[in-house]
């Protein structure tokens, strides 16, 4: 499918003067995955909001986001197509499983015919057969979170962001989630970015690790990919 | 009496007067008014009901009007919201809206009626240099047959009304993490906000603008100044006829309030029925999946449609302070040529009473409001009684209700009991109205109180009554106040309850106005509303000004 990298220079971000976060160049292949940890405060959700063109105003950023070879920097959010989970799967409350669904699904894909077959499709994939007319509210939680990747990947992102998105699973579902989230990716070969601060998902990753210190100070690249 | 007993004696306090009001109208409606010879039932009200002229354009002018106003208000709310909630100007528009609730209908009516008027500021301003006009041209731009003023007049005030019940929905909805998910899922910004956030808001708004289209369909004091007289909308020839010396004209009143009763049920069934189909189209749509895009041109013209509502609303209210400055005018100069204390001088004496009325009759309203409603709240976390969906409709019913509906037979009822005319009367009247806003603006702030601070409260040793005296009462200052304001305000602003139960022996600024504004003089009329859009202003002002110099060395008191 993509088969793009994503690759970050130079970004710099600050808030009222004070610099938050500066990262050094680096580069997601597709299919790697790169984990980015620090503390809390750190700016490690900010730098997903500048990737995906959500920042607050009030932030000052610099630097710039490529994919593949085109500058996505100065893009609107819905522009870049590049995907996100949250810690809450952010499921829309007024409408279905299948709606939900339906909202990521490209209108390209025409006639509801076949978005209902795409949608079927994607809930077999995500193990919860016939549970499209369901309320997202009755969903256990990892269902919910599987729900929410598979919005996430209908929408054909180029790249895939997590923000801390398997903190707030219990222990025993985490492991099940991120190889979920993981293999998904690797089949779609995207470049994935995540922030956490849980050493456990970078180790699962098994990616490059990039550890993000105080407000301030630069950061830097432990390990390269692979090691 | 004790605490527990309070919810039910404010529920009893609504609906007594309500219930007997609309007894009172229904009973002349059918011929039973024995005081005035009405000893038989009988469908002749309803006949000369209908045989009135003008009687069919009287109700399709309220129907249109009231319609229009409420869709076009509505519409440019969600439009601007959808449009323009990623821009600056969204965030500071709260503050700019406040000034123009507190500002009563009748004071922004009459001043949109000096902006728009032929020989109006307006005109005033594009003459003689762009229109060729040096006599005011014999156009019908106020009072047109069409009702356009009306429907313009009522927007000026909805505009504001639902701009601030959406943003107070808006704070419950988690809206800004939903909508970044939509923009990251590649919806451009005002489909994300229709398909992501206006469906979340709707079950929060529907009661508000339930409110707004009632009012609109029932409104007086608004269709005296703006719109057509002959024959002008329902609500207006009802109270013509219940004005009437001819007391004869009492029953086809009362036949024609109920008529007004009827319209707004109906109307309030068609919105409703349209929302039902809109659900299911909205479900598709949602399906569909259409990302939209970036809307910038509807971004800007939404705030720009917004921003000349709020600018036509200050506008009104400087033309009300310059007329009753004015000296010599003449028509295209665009400001008087000479300015004046006279207006002033001649009627400071005069204004002096309806001034006391007002402020006497909105402080005794909101005192009384203002007490019941905290009793309430602290019976409901108290008692852990949570008000139901019954109470909130209860709350509702006064705005919901049209008040010519049920405010002619409480005259009735009041005047068996020999209370018509009296403060107890019309204080009463007033609390209908105030009562459910202040309870509106107070209920959230209450329940937001971080429950932890009672319980280390009461860990210490307080009971109830000194958490309530010593905690939370000054924790809730800041809201409190701003409850009491606009109580105040709604108070202020009444004119068909003061009108009925004084017994038109009760003079308020805005009764004062709204007879003024029959006359030709505005130097006189302008002075009239100035004062009474500036009263609830001061008001306003107070409640902000107050709690920040109380807390001026609490940071953790101040605003975030």
């Amino acid at each position: 499918m993509s088969g793009a990298a994503l690759t970050l220079s130079g970004i710099r971000l600050s808030l009222g003067g004070a610099m938050l976060l500066a990262l050094p160049p680096v580069s997601v292949a597709p299919g790697e995955i790169m984990t980015v940890m620090g503390p809390s405060g750190c700016g490690k959700s900010s730098l997903l909001a500048f990737l995906c063109g959500t920042l607050a105003p009030a932030f000052r950023a610099e630097g710039r986001v490529l994919l593949g070879g085109e500058d996505v920097t100065h893009l609107a959010p819905q522009r870049r197509r590049i995907g996100i989970l949250f810690q809450d799967d952010l499921l829309f409350p007024h409408l279905s499983v299948a709606e939900n669904l339906a909202f990521g699904l490209p209108p390209g894909v025409r006639g509801r015919a076949a978005r209902e077959a795409r949608i079927t499709a994607a809930l077999d994939d995500a193990e919860l057969p016939c549970f499209g007319s369901r309320d997202p509210a009755t969903l256990s939680g990892g269902q919910r979170a599987r729900v929410s990747l598979m919005r996430a990947l209908l929408a054909e992102p180029r790249a895939l962001l997590l923000d801390e998105a398997f903190a707030r699973l219990d222990a025993a579902l985490r492991e099940r989630m991120r190889r979920f989230v993981f293999d998904h990716a690797a089949r779609l070969s995207l470049p994935v970015l995540q922030v956490t601060h849980d050493l456990e998902d970078a180790v699962s990753a098994a990616g490059s690790l990039m550890r993000l210190p105080g407000p301030g100070c630069a950061a830097t690249l432990e390990r390269g990919p692979g090691s | 009496m004790t605490l527990r007993a309070v919810p039910a004696l404010t529920i009893a306090l609504l609906l007594l007067p309500i219930g007997a009001g609309l007894l009172g109208t229904l009973l002349p409606a059918f011929g039973l008014l024995p005081a005035i010879g009405g000893q038989a039932l009988s469908l002749e009200p309803w006949r000369s009901l209908f045989e009135a002229p003008g009687l069919g354009t009287a109700i399709r002018l309220s129907v249109s009007t009231g319609l229009a106003a409420t869709l076009l208000s509505l519409a440019l709310v969600l439009g601007f919201c959808a449009a323009a909630h990623d821009t600056r100007s969204f965030g500071r528009m709260q503050a700019a809206l406040a000034p123009i609730l507190a500002t009563p209908h009748a004071a922004l009516a009459i001043g949109f009626a000096f902006l728009i008027a032929p020989s109006g500021w307006i005109l005033r301003l594009l003459s003689p240099w762009a229109t060729g006009w040096d006599r005011p041209p014999d156009l019908v731009t106020v009072q047109d047959p069409l009702g356009i003023a009306l429907v313009l007049g009522l927007c000026l005030k909805e505009v504001p009304y639902l701009l601030l019940m959406t943003l107070a929905a808006l704070a419950q909805v988690r809206a800004a993490p939903a909508l970044a998910v939509a923009r990251t899922l590649g919806y451009g910004p005002v489909l994300a906000w229709l398909k992501v956030v206006a469906p979340q808001l709707w079950p929060q708004l529907r009661l508000p603008v339930y409110a707004v289209l009632a009012f609109s369909l029932s409104v007086v004091d608004v269709a005296l100044v703006l719109g057509p007289s002959n024959p002008p909308t329902l609500a207006v020839m009802v109270v013509r006829w219940f004005a009437d010396r001819d007391v004869a004209l009492w029953f086809p009143a009362a036949a024609g309030a109920l008529l007004q009763a009827g319209i707004v049920a109906g109307a309030i069934a068609l919105v409703f029925g349209i929302e039902r189909l809109a659900r299911p189209i909205g479900r598709s749509w949602i399906f569909a999946g259409r990302r939209g895009g970036e809307g910038a041109w509807l971004a800007r013209g939404a705030s720009v449609l917004l921003a000349l509502i709020l600018a036509a609303s200050l506008l009104a209210i400087l033309a009300l302070a310059v007329w009753s400055f004015s000296g010599i005018w003449r028509f295209p100069d665009a400001l008087p040529q000479a300015w004046s204390l006279a207006t002033w001088r001649a009627q400071g004496q005069a204004l002096a009473a309806p001034i006391a009325a007002t402020l006497g009759l909105a402080s005794a309203s909101t005192l009384l409001a203002l007490v019941l409603v905290l009793l309430c709240l602290e019976a409901e976390s108290r008692f852990a009684l949570p008000p139901g969906r019954g109470a909130t409709l209860i709350l509702y019913l006064p705005l919901l209700l049209p008040q010519i509906a049920f405010l002619f037979g409480l005259q009735v009822v009041l005047v068996r009991l020999r209370l018509d005319g009296m403060a107890v009367a019309v204080v009463w009247a007033h609390l209908l109205f105030v009562l459910p806003y202040v309870y509106l603006s107070l209920a959230d702030p209450w329940r937001a109180l971080d429950p932890r601070m009672l319980r280390a409260a009461v860990a210490l040793g307080a009971g109830p009554w000194r958490c309530f005296l010593a905690v939370k009462l000054p924790l809730l200052l800041r809201p409190m106040l701003a409850a009491a304001a606009v109580g105040f305000a709604v108070s202020v602003s009444l004119y068909l309850p003061t009108l009925f139960a004084g017994a038109g022996r009760i003079a308020t600024l805005t009764t004062e106005a709204i007879t003024l504004a029959a006359g030709s003089d505005r130097r006189v009329l302008g002075a009239y509303a100035l004062v009474q859009a500036v009263l609830p202003l001061l008001v306003y002002g107070t409640a902000i000004a107050l709690p920040a110099w109380h807390h001026r060395n609490r940071a953790g008191m101040s605003v975030r």
